[in-house]
């Protein structure tokens, strides 16, 4: 049976959640900003005919596009999270396997599917209707393909928001019309060097020798090729590599100086850091603080700079992530400046029981560690409270900026949209 | 399901009871007790309120217009966008931007009916804005805070 993939995904994402209890809205310029309303990281149809680019630094944006009679909103990931799950559980309905890709993203399994685009028309229309969140479909005998087949449905809307690709003539004239960039894995880096070689568009890379691309790239690089040429080297629910890091890090809502908040906010985001790491089932020996100012601020000096703490035992402790965080920070940690952004990064993961410890060694580092990070973990993610460490703060003063944050429309009694 | 002493059918058939208490956590699954066979799950509001829950939207209910179709000020409305808008149905329309909740006929024209005789149908014109956002289900009203 040949392999057939939908990659279904959902137009300006966090736009369309913001919309969807905003009818007024129609028609408006809409954007919505990273974490701490840094940066624009979604755009409505509107506002990209407005010429905001992703990513733009909203302070450099803002005039105009507010001017121009733009919204903006802060990013509401209680809502998104909320509406996401809502779209991935009604194209779990529709297809039978389905692999959750991304937020806004979804791959599913059409192999064996007799009429592939209607599927696909039904899943769109089907989508539409029970989430309000508009999707587009893309069909093709790979992963690689369907990300094309995908943005050629975003890309020209005659397509109806749905394009299959099972159809060789119909690959091969998307493929020479869509730029070496948008394949997917081929970044703005790669894509330069591919034009250094004359390759310009998916179509030339799908014609480039395979064998001769990996020795020249990467056995990723030669992958691509093959999935482009429509013989699927990914299947769906491929086991992704270990992460061999976790970085939490945030900006500050206002700025921060004072030793104490600046203290609060790296044991939190050690906190949270040790969390994921529990999740994961990992231990960890090293970790990583960096603090840094805002890169913009006019008349003050720019200062970044980072520690890194190696524990003697890895662990998967809060108490003691925090404090080798803690121990990290103070050597960085200038007075006088004004930060904008800290980070702490956990990596030299070992799985549990695997590290051998020098003779003289203690060996474990702190009893009970165990139980007790196990009943913080369930606490946590009971949703009925949380409990952190007082290393982190209890007043939270550095928080995110969120100037623009829409009700959580899905998710809190007192937040539903009202209706007249 | 469990059978009278206690099992579950299917790859455990037939274990000794006594086994599973070593397994930790489950042991009241085993117990023999007379009840087993009755017990039921206690009553889901979410069950009864809510077919399509990624089709089920909750909003609250703002004015008195619907007042003669049981919809209060405060009320919460479980809306469903997955049944069709059909004539007769309580629905939430977004009109000129603006979210409410009335009745839809579709004919002998379409309107928005009110609840209410103090308000008059909507009939769309032109220049009018109308979109069905969903079909409302339920009304859930708490009589005590």
């Amino acid at each position: 049976m040949n392999l057939l993939f939908a990659l279904v995904d959902c137009n300006n994402f966090y736009v369309s959640c913001e919309r969807l209890f905003r009818p007024d809205l129609a028609g408006r310029p809409i954007v919505v900003l990273s974490n701490n309303d840094g940066c624009v990281v979604s755009r409505s149809a509107e506002a990209k005919a407005l010429g905001v680019p992703m990513g733009a630094p909203w302070f450099r944006v803002k005039a105009q596009f507010e001017r121009a009679g733009g919204v903006a909103f802060s990013s509401n990931y209680a809502l998104y999270a909320d509406i996401s799950a809502r779209v991935m559980s009604v194209l779990e309905q529709l297809a039978p396997r389905v692999e959750v890709y991304s937020i806004d993203e979804a791959f599913a399994d059409l192999s064996g599917i007799q009429a592939p685009a209607a599927l696909g028309a039904h899943v769109r229309a089907t989508v539409q209707r029970w989430t309000g969140i508009t999707v587009g479909v893309g069909v093709a005998p790979s992963k690689t393909l369907a990300k094309l087949a995908n943005y050629a449905a975003k890309r020209w809307p005659a397509t109806g928001g749905v394009v299959d690709l099972t159809c060789p003539q119909r690959r091969q004239r998307l493929l020479q019309r869509v730029p070496v960039d948008e394949v997917w894995g081929i970044g703005l880096r790669l894509a330069r060097r591919l034009r250094g070689l004359g390759i310009h568009t998916a179509g030339q890379l799908a014609q480039a020798n395979a064998k001769v691309m990996r020795r020249h790239f990467s056995v990723v690089m030669e992958r691509t090729i093959c999935e482009l040429n429509g013989e699927s080297c990914l299947a769906l629910h491929q086991l992704p590599e270990p992460k061999r890091q976790i970085i939490s890090s945030r900006s500050f809502g206002g700025r921060v100086s004072e030793w104490q908040p600046l203290r609060e906010a790296v044991s939190q985001y050690a906190g949270r850091a040790a969390e994921k790491l529990r999740e994961q089932k990992q231990y960890c020996r090293l970790v990583r603080v960096a603090v840094r100012t805002s890169p913009f601020a006019m008349n003050e000096p720019f200062y970044g700079n980072s520690a890194m703490a190696e524990l003697p035992l890895p662990t998967d402790d809060s108490r003691e992530l925090v404090q080798a965080a803690c121990h990290c920070l103070l050597h960085i940690w200038r007075p006088g400046l004004v930060y904008q952004k800290a980070a702490v990064m956990l990596t030299d993961f070992w799985p549990p029981g695997s590290f051998q410890p020098g003779l003289f060694e203690v060996h474990e580092s702190k009893p009970r560690s165990r139980a007790l990070m196990q009943v913080m973990d369930r606490i946590n993610r009971s949703g009925k409270g949380r409990v952190f460490l007082a290393a982190e703060g209890t007043r939270q003063g550095w928080q995110m900026k969120r100037a623009f944050l829409s009700p959580a429309y899905t998710t809190r009694i007192g937040d539903l949209p009202r209706v007249y | 399901m469990a059978d009278k002493y206690g099992n579950f059918n299917g790859a455990d058939a037939g274990a000794p009871a006594f086994l599973a208490a070593a397994a930790g956590g489950a042991d009241f699954l085993w117990f023999p007790s007379p009840a087993r066979d009755y017990v039921e799950q206690g009553i889901d509001l979410n069950d009864y309120c809510i077919r399509h829950p990624a089709a089920t939207y909750l909003v609250q209910a703002a004015g008195d217009s619907m007042i003669n179709a049981g919809i209060y000020p405060g009320d919460l409305l479980v809306v469903d966008r997955s049944l069709e808008a059909s004539h007769g149905r309580i629905v939430i329309a977004c009109v000129n931007g603006e979210m409410t909740c009335k009745r839809l006929e579709l004919h002998p024209e379409v309107r928005l009916v009110a609840e209410n005789s103090h308000y008059a149908p909507l009939v769309p014109g032109e220049g009018t804005s109308l979109e069905i956002f969903g079909v409302v289900t339920s009304v859930v009203r708490r009589l005590v805070p």
